[in-house]
Formats: structure tokens, sequence, C-alpha cells
């Protein structure tokens, strides 16, 4: 068979961003491999969660030993950012054959659909569209699953002295600087922050998710102001 | 129930929020009130995974290096990330500020 161009493509095009992916991978699974979970099944969520935010709340909040039901609610708050793609994507992916649609959102991830909307502005064909996100999304599957594993591999060597624990709140912190480029959006990190402090006595975790939603909401209302 | 289950469960979710518009099909698009939170989600949590963890000392605000190395530490690497925007950045600064102030305090 011959690989599609628009796939090589879309490999190419989401390759500057792998700068990105892999030292995030590498620093995820050196901190799986310390996880009370177990390196495993802590490896495991690279497949089965494939995103790593979500990925780093879930060990973390495990390690923090969070009630599950608070666990799992953090990490699907995490991942609602999908819905907002998987809205985006619908003009696109509507054209395309229906096991594709069904098949290809298990790779959607920020970075796919950060190069692939960008693309489909320029590219009609429904079928070189399909390619792209292909080989953009997979070239990012395979570079997270790899990453990853050696980092898990790499972190059982490592001594615990180099509080390596430290790297869950450097990522989440560089995440969130990337996250805010509004003014409305950093009002809802500075609330989130503050409550989340304020509410970190409270029962099964739950602080966390109080702490969210406040953010969440101060970040609406600062919206409805500026606009 | 077991963390395994838990991770099943939160893979099965996170492929639906995926899936959700696409799945749905037909060419609606999410009213504004509904799309518009989610743009404050990734902050807002974010935010709120990072500041209990490294602000909070057995449950007490601590935030001078003396007691909390970690809190300065975290804003070095904040503005690391502002000025770089690179996660790999961060967490070389962080890391390295932290062990530098592990070393003096």
């Amino acid at each position: 068979m011959r690989i599609n161009r628009g796939f090589v493509d879309g490999a190419r095009g989401v390759s500057p961003l792998l700068i990105g992916v892999i030292p995030f991978g590498l620093v995820f699974g050196v901190i799986a491999a310390d996880s009370v979970i177990g390196p495993a099944l802590a490896w495991s969520t690279s497949f089965i969660i494939f995103g790593g935010a979500a990925q780093l709340a879930t060990i973390q909040l495990f390690d923090e030993g969070v009630v599950t039901v608070v666990v799992i609610a953090t990490a699907l708050v995490i991942g609602s950012r999908h819905v907002m793609y998987s809205a985006a994507l619908v003009p696109y992916f509507q054209h395309f054959p229906r096991w594709s649609r069904f098949a290809l959102p298990y790779v959607l991830t920020d970075q796919a659909f950060a190069v692939s909307i960008v693309r489909f502005q320029d590219v009609d064909d429904p079928v070189e569209q399909r390619w792209y996100f292909t080989g953009s999304a997979m070239t990012l599957w395979i570079s997270w699953q790899l990453s990853t594993l050696i980092g898990v591999l790499v972190g059982a060597q490592l001594p615990e002295a180099l509080s390596l624990e430290f790297a869950i709140p450097l990522v989440f912190a560089a995440l969130l600087v990337l996250a805010v480029r509004t003014r409305p959006e950093l009002v809802a990190a500075l609330v989130g922050g503050a409550v989340a402090v304020i509410a970190a006595p409270a029962p099964l975790g739950l602080g966390l998710v109080i702490g969210a939603l406040t953010g969440v909401a101060a970040g609406v209302v600062a919206h409805r102001v500026t606009e | 129930m077991s963390a395994a289950i838990a991770i099943l469960i939160i893979g099965i979710g996170t492929y639906l929020e995926r899936l959700s518009f696409i799945g749905i099909i037909g060419n609606r698009d999410l009213p504004e009130w509904a799309m518009m939170p989610l743009r404050y989600v990734a902050p807002a949590v974010f935010a709120a995974l990072v500041a209990p963890a490294v602000l909070l000392v057995d449950g007490d605000l601590a935030v001078l290096p003396a007691t909390n190395p970690r809190a300065l530490a975290l804003v070095l690497a904040l503005l690391v990330a502002w000025r770089t925007k690179s996660v790999a950045a961060t967490i070389a600064v962080g890391m390295g500020a932290l062990w530098l102030l592990q070393a003096v305090f």
C-alpha cells in the first residue's frame, strides 16, 4: 500500500510539537515509575487514557490517597476540553467514512487538533484531511507511548533524594501558563488556585474540585464582564 | 474500586469526550453558552492542581524558602514558563532551583 501524502504531511506538520511532547512523556514515565499503583498500571494510562495532563492528575491523586470517584471526576474534567475540539471538527469529520469517525477520536489530542484545524482550512479534499489527521495523531501516539515507556524504565533507576515528584506541579505550572492567554483565563486560574488552597481541608480531596469549579465560574463571570 | 477499573473508566470517559460531537454528527453547533465555560476548564483545573500541592506544607500555607523551598522554585518556574512557553525548560529550572534552595536552607 502506498502511504498517502496527507499522512506524511501530517507527521511532518506535528513534528515540531514533539519537542514539547517527548520531554513531558519522559517526565511522566519517571513519575509513573514511582507511583503507588505500580509502574505497569501507571504506564498503561498512556494508551488507555492517552492524555498527559489527565494521566498525571490520575497518578498524583492516587498517590495522595484521594477517593477513587474524585480521581475519575478530576481526570474527566481535565479531558472535557476535548468536547470543544470534537465540536470544532464536526464540519470536516462528517465527510469521513463512518468507521473513522469512531476510530479517529481515540487519538484526538491538543496537538493533533491544533495542526489539523489549521491545515483543514487550506485543504478541501476529505481523503487528504483524514490522512493528515491520522498522520499527525499517530505520530503523537507513538511518540507518547515510547517516551513514557522510556521514562518508566529510566525512572526506576533514579534515587529518591532528587525530589522528582516536584516535577508534577512543575508540568501543571507550565501547562497553566500556556492555557492563560486572556484576562478571563487569568481570573479563572487565580480564583481556581486560591480556592483550591482554602478548600484543601475538605474531605475526599474535594478541595480540588471545588477550586476548579469556582475558577471556571469566575472565568465565565470575567468573560461576561469584559465582553 | 481498584485503580485498574478506575483507569479503564477514565479511558472510556475520555474517549467519549473526544467522540461526543463527532459521534452525534449532524452539523449541530454547540451553543455559545455551553461552549464558553469549557475554555476556562484548563486554567482553573491546572491552577487548582498546582497551588495546594506546592503552597501547603502539612495543611498550612508556607511560602518562605526556609520552610517551603518549593514555593520560590515554583515562582521561578512560572517566570520561565511565561518567557519560554517551554514545558521542558520549566521543569529544568524548577528542579534546579529546588535542589539549590534545598542545599542552601
